[in-house]
């Protein structure tokens, strides 16, 4: 049976990374190589790194540095922030990277979903959603999380399933930063609704919270902070993961 | 030489880097000239089955990948288009399997299937020497090869399908050796020394 996957992820911003709380409050966490190569021989199952300052000038660095990631990494790794256009997909995926994540993006043109996925696959096309709850209603938040939308996240969670994503990384921007584990109760909502892998987003703060969101069926576990400064090692996670049943690549 | 074949639909960077980690001359390519001066020809293949081969017609490569007598290995959609036929964009393959790929059962399970999946050799291959039982491999598709009389080595995600086949200098691996980490490097480095 295929494994259930521990992913790092890395906000870069111009070639660093960064980490915030609630989406803001960034601190440097080092150069993006040398972490996606550390995080690959300490077992990572994939990587995704999300461009934070991504405009058209950085553009150009941003496909250099998924040409060194790539160099380096033996491993999927997914790359996104500020990938609008079909051009902007093949040129990171010519670069090196195996998948993009779209957010801001499909959420103004969903179409762009099922344009991606028929010209490179499904498995290549990941929708990001940033869910943040709004007047007691869970609502879709783009632009970096500073945009509230008019889409109510189950729903867009569905839709995007329906329009060809390959799989959905679901962020909580109620969770994230805070290290009081997953939102739980929502992602059980989302595997539930949908036919396509699910990675978790937003909260993990210790192995307990990555054993309960696989108990409730998600697929991946993405982390970020609580790698980036030596909290949790992935060797750690995945063995006490072993040991409590979940089936993990050791 | 290796020729790394481009054809507009697969994920050259990925296996080129892996090319260049062993110090293996390679070319990346989509000439009938280059791919006959090779010895040996990696075919990988990312995204839809029809467009993957509209684009090998463009190149006019379909009729050299049939009859070519230097070993091939197909990766993942590259091993899907040495069959006869797949499901996917309902299209003809290259045809040096005599199979249908089918695509999994979306009612049962999640598709695609995405993540690292352990492999069962059934058959002894120059491809996995070295390589121990039940090893990890990453795989990312929604269509597969049913499992028939080529097959080296299986898999499992709601059935049984074909992770690896191959028939005299013709291999083809359903997942991806060069985003599997230290295993997927053995499996690239088997195909250039030893098949």
């Amino acid at each position: 049976m295929v494994s259930k996957r521990i992913i790092p992820c890395l906000d870069v911003k111009d070639g660093r990374v960064t980490k915030g709380t609630n989406f803001i409050n960034l601190r440097d966490a080092g150069s993006a190589v040398e972490l996606a190569d550390k995080y690959y021989n300490d077992g990572a199952d994939e990587l995704v790194f999300l461009d934070i300052t991504a405009t058209i000038e950085k553009r150009k660095t941003l496909l250099e540095l998924v040409k060194n990631v790539a160099q380096v990494l033996r491993i999927p790794f997914t790359v996104g922030g500020g990938i609008s256009q079909l051009n902007d997909i093949e040129a990171l995926l010519r670069a090196g990277a195996d998948k993009v994540s779209l957010n801001s993006s499909i959420a103004a043109n969903p179409a762009l979903i099922t344009d991606a996925a028929k010209r490179f696959g499904s498995q290549a096309v990941v929708a990001a959603i940033d869910v943040k709850t709004s007047a007691e209603l869970k609502k879709v938040f783009v632009k970096g999380g500073t945009q509230e939308t008019e889409l109510e996240a189950i729903s867009w969670c569905k839709k995007v399933c329906e329009l060809g994503a390959g799989e959905i990384l679901l962020t909580s921007m109620d969770h994230d930063g805070t290290k009081e584990g997953y939102d739980l109760e929502f992602l059980s909502k989302i595997v539930k609704e949908v036919s396509i892998p699910v990675i978790a987003s937003g909260g993990a703060g210790k192995p307990e919270h990555f054993l309960h969101a696989f108990e409730i069926g998600v697929d991946a576990c993405l982390a970020a902070g609580l790698f980036h400064f030596n909290e949790l090692s992935i060797v750690e996670l995945k063995s006490f993961l072993k040991t409590n049943g979940i089936n993990v690549r050791l | 030489m290796i020729a790394l074949i481009d054809y507009g639909a697969g994920n050259t960077a990925s296996v080129a880097n892996v090319l260049v980690e062993l110090n293996c001359e390679f070319k990346i390519t989509n000439s009938e000239s280059d791919i006959c001066q090779s010895d040996k020809i990696i075919f990988p293949g990312v995204g839809e089955a029809s467009f993957a081969m509209r684009r090998l017609h463009m190149s006019n490569l379909i009729n050299l990948l049939r009859i070519v007598k230097k070993p091939l290995l197909g990766i993942c959609l590259g091993m899907q288009l040495l069959s006869q036929k797949s499901k996917e964009g309902n299209v003809c393959g290259i045809g040096i399997f005599p199979y249908e790929t089918e695509k999994f059962d979306e009612s049962n399970i999640k598709v695609p299937h995405m993540g690292w999946n352990q492999i069962k050799l059934v058959k002894s291959s120059k491809l996995f020497e070295g390589i121990k039982e039940n090893e990890y491999f990453y795989f990312a598709h929604s269509y597969f090869v049913p499992v028939n009389e080529h097959t080296t080595a299986v898999s499992s995600y709601d059935v049984e399908f074909c992770a690896a086949m191959e028939n005299e200098n013709i291999y083809g691996v359903q997942f991806h050796p060069e985003k599997s980490g230290h295993a997927g490097i053995q499996l690239i480095k088997n195909f250039i020394e030893k098949c």
